[in-house]
């Protein structure tokens, strides 16, 4: 039986050799990312900015009404609704971020919220109201600081692990990694206008982990090269430690794709912002491992004494057992 | 490391087992198949966003809680002094800046005062409730301590949770969930409710009914403009009152409130058959309420809800009977409302509705099923690789998979925990890493055979050298995943809640389960080359 190898043995790819020039690249996209969530903004949800939505099927049409659903919204007086597509050419989520006024007076919210259906109820016979939300100002606040607040704690916490077990420098190179992927997802859903809500801090949480799985098993082979080839150069090191791992990361990355793909092509409507995002996360992420988490470390002068104490108990204890103290 | 003593093998089944067995009532009840009822009944509950249904988060008015102290306080520090022997005369009451302030018309009587106070000041609890303080020798200053009035709030959403309970019993839903959330909070879940709105009202209504005395002396112009005179104070009609738009004057103190009630209905007036409400006294409530009739024949009361005046009617003769009718412009189904209401009791405290999500059950439905068939096609496609890339080595890959899968189910579902959208993100993941540990070790023991290490230390090699690298990934994210539960809401949580169980379980079918077989399957067959 011959078994399926993606990757040939013994590949010697110099993935560093290029490093200058991607970790560039990567400082750049890192910085449009950045530009575009400050000008264009996110496209928060009802989450994280407050207000209404209505998520409606029109069971009967093969199309929804958009351009007159957007109209008709409006027309009830409560600010310019955002209504898009959700799954089926027949679904549509409307979004409508109350004003100020209306959103304080908590009986005024509940109203509109019933306005809006009762009026879209009345004018097609085959709306069915699959759900809706209704978050107060209050609590979309709250959620955006929690959500803030667990993302920071979770990667100090991730970069202080790393230096533990490893070197301060590779608790710096794990740690830019993620902001990379973070700031890279963040980035696309500014840029595609995507609705960014807590389902997508899911989403970005599980990149961060997979990302982190990605850099710490290459980080792993790194601290066990480092100490077996103790005179070799560090490029050369990181390069080796990359191909002798890259069998792992291509089959890990495939194997996933495959099982994200199926909840990407036909899995519900209501998971299609998080699986996209963790889909885009898997190549950030596992591009971000080799170039940015490797290279930074030759940068950061990381060096073969690291891991290999120069007066352990092991050389004391032998330089007695030699008479030597 | 490829040492597998019988009873280590004996415990590791039955983990695995353990685990497995909590997961298949959950996994049955999507077949047609049941589960004994003889059986634990272990079960993963399905969030909101997937099962459909209602949240409802409702905040209290914690400052109300505070005002109504304040109020109670005042009632019964003229009580006291009223009924003190002899009887201290006090003024200039106020209760502004949220503290309870008196002169006494004789200063010497301020000993006697506090003395009386004295026992009103320590209240039921352990915490002291209230300072008290003299100033300018006659001013005597009371103040609500922090500790007492975090114990007011408490006990009032401690019994507003009750009633919140009891009302959504009335409607009569299935499985309904309400914890307090943090000081204030409550969170209502309700599974496959079709029309949440009747449930926000009857949660939004306090049910707070009073009998007050109408101050007749009040000017009318005075009332209309919100002037009250001193020791009165004014409420508006309610909107669907003949009388709607204007407002009355009531006598602040000397009223009663409608807590002590046995019943409430919905009924008709005889006479003008509109729909009415009746409600029934205790012994107690019923007591106070003939006392109040009786000493005040012939003047107008008004019956007051929410800080809205229902209806304000002449006092005819003396109630005795412990039951009384209210009337207010009411429609069967607003009468209807109000009955529920005041048959679960006030609620002590204003709750509002902050935050409402409902997911209609037919889209709950089908997101579960296209996730099931997605979920269904994704692992196949991974087992297919997972075969074809490592052969035997994929098949115990595999099955590690599927018990993985299991178990963290099982675990789910004997901790109670709620399975989210967000937590399917969770279960990707860990999947994920699960895959992941099975590939690392699969390439490692490849690339020790490369090496020239014979079968047996190649394997040992390969697991012991991927180990390092699989448990420093899953300790991080164990970390990254308890400071989420920590810090993030209830979504992250769910997130939260599924990487931790997730990473243990996967650890264990994917390193330990799997080293398990393969020693086994060395020890049998001794082979002197392996295909991977």
């Amino acid at each position: 039986m011959k078994l399926l190898k993606l990757v040939p043995d013994d590949t010697n790819i110099s993935f560093l050799k290029w490093r200058v020039p991607f970790f560039a690249i990567s400082v750049l996209l890192i910085a449009v990312s950045w530009a575009l969530v400050l000008t264009k903004g996110l496209n928060y949800g009802v989450d994280f900015a407050g207000g209404l939505e209505v998520r409606a099927t029109f069971t009967q049409s093969e199309e929804a009404p958009v351009v007159e659903l957007r109209d008709q919204v409006e027309a009830l007086g409560y600010g310019s609704p955002v209504v898009q597509r959700f799954g089926e050419d027949n679904q549509v989520s409307i979004r409508v971020r109350l004003p100020d006024e209306v959103s304080a007076d908590k009986e005024a919210a509940q109203q509109a919220a019933n306005d809006i259906v009762d009026t879209l109820q009345a004018e097609y016979d085959d709306f069915r109201l699959d759900g809706n939300d209704n978050v107060s100002g209050k609590v979309s606040g709250e959620f955006r600081q929690t959500a803030l607040y667990a993302l920071l704690a979770a990667m100090g916490a991730i970069a202080l692990y790393i230096w533990i077990r490893f070197e301060w420098q590779f608790g710096v190179g794990a740690l830019f990694a993620l902001f990379h992927d973070v700031s890279l997802t963040l980035g696309m859903f500014a840029l595609f206008q995507l609705e960014f809500s807590l389902q997508i801090i899911a989403a970005i949480l599980a990149i961060i982990g997979y990302s982190l799985n990605d850099t710490i098993v290459i980080y792993d082979r790194i601290r066990e090269n480092l100490k077996k080839y103790r005179k070799m150069e560090l490029p050369a090191l990181l390069d080796l430690s990359v191909n002798e791992t890259l069998a792992r990361t291509v089959m890990t990355s495939l194997t996933l794709l495959v099982a994200l793909l199926p909840l990407l092509l036909f899995g519900p409507a209501s998971l299609f912002g998080m699986v996209a995002a963790i889909t885009l996360g898997l190549f950030v992420g596992t591009y971000s491992s080799v170039y940015s988490a490797a290279p930074i470390l030759v940068w950061l002068g990381v060096t073969s004494d690291s891991f290999v104490p120069t007066e352990s108990v092991a050389d004391e204890q032998e330089k007695k057992a030699r008479g030597l103290v | 490391m490829l040492d597998f003593p019988t009873w280590r093998k004996i415990w590791l089944w039955l983990i695995a087992g353990l685990c497995v067995f909590a997961a298949l009532p959950s996994l049955l009840s999507a077949t047609s198949i049941r589960w004994p009822d003889a059986l634990p009944q272990p079960m993963v509950n399905l969030g909101l966003d997937l099962a459909g249904g209602s949240h409802i988060l409702l905040e209290a008015d914690a400052a109300q809680v505070a005002a109504q102290r304040l109020e109670n306080m005042e009632e019964n520090v003229r009580n006291t002094m009223r009924s003190a022997d002899p009887r201290i005369r006090i003024g200039d009451v106020s209760t502004r800046d949220g503290r309870l302030s008196f002169m006494l018309d004789d200063p010497g009587q301020v000993d006697r005062a506090r003395e009386l106070l004295l026992p009103a000041m320590n209240g039921t609890g352990l915490v002291r409730e209230w300072d008290m303080a003299v100033e300018d020798g006659n001013r005597m200053v009371l103040t609500p301590t922090q500790e007492g009035t975090d114990q007011a709030v408490s006990d009032a959403m401690e019994s507003a949770t009750e009633v919140v309970r009891k009302r959504i019993d009335e409607l009569g839903t299935r499985e309904p969930t309400i914890i307090r959330q943090g000081d204030t909070r409550i969170v209502v879940q309700v599974p496959g409710l079709q029309d949440p709105d009747q449930l926000k009202t009857l949660l939004g209504q306090t049910a707070k009914l009073e009998f007050k005395l109408v101050d007749q002396n009040a000017l009318p112009s005075d009332v209309q403009q919100g002037l009250a005179p001193p020791g009165s104070e004014i409420f508006p009609y309610v909107d669907t009152s003949d009388f709607a738009g204007t407002s009355l004057a009531v006598r602040r103190l000397g009223g009663i409130r409608g807590d002590n009630l046995t019943g409430a209905q919905q009924s008709f007036d005889p006479q003008t058959n509109e729909p009415v409400v009746n409600i029934q006294f205790d012994s107690d409530g019923g007591r106070r309420f003939a006392k109040l009739t009786t000493d005040n024949v012939g003047k107008p009361f008004a019956i007051i809800l929410d800080d809205k005046v229902l209806s304000a009617p002449n006092i005819n003769e003396p109630i005795r009977g412990g039951s009384a009718q209210i009337s207010g412009s009411f429609s069967v189904e607003t009468a209807n409302q109000l009955a529920i209401s005041l048959r679960s009791g006030a609620l002590p405290v204003d709750l509002a509705v902050i935050e409402e999500r409902t997911v209609g059950p037919d889209l709950g439905a089908d997101s579960i099923k296209r996730g099931m068939l997605a979920l269904g096609v994704g692992s196949l496609l991974v087992i297919a690789l997972m075969i074809v890339s490592y052969g035997r080595f994929g098949v115990y890959a595999t099955a590690a998979l599927g018990i993985n899968v299991a178990m963290l189910l099982g675990i789910m579902a004997a901790l109670n925990t709620t399975l989210t959208l967000p937590g399917i993100a969770g279960f990707v993941l860990t999947i994920g890493a699960a895959v992941d540990a099975n590939v690392l070790i699969n390439e490692r023991i490849r690339e020790e055979r490369k090496r020239g290490r014979r079968v047996i230390a190649a394997v040992e090699n390969g697991y012991h050298e991927a180990s390092r690298a699989i448990y420093d990934a899953n300790i991080t994210n164990f970390i990254a995943g308890v400071l989420l539960f920590l810090f993030g809401s209830g979504p992250i949580r769910g997130f939260a809640v599924v990487l931790i169980i997730g990473l243990f379980t996967s650890v264990f079918t994917a390193v330990t389960l799997t080293r398990m077989w393969v020693a086994g399957w060395l020890r049998k067959t001794k082979p002197k080359d392996i295909v991977l």
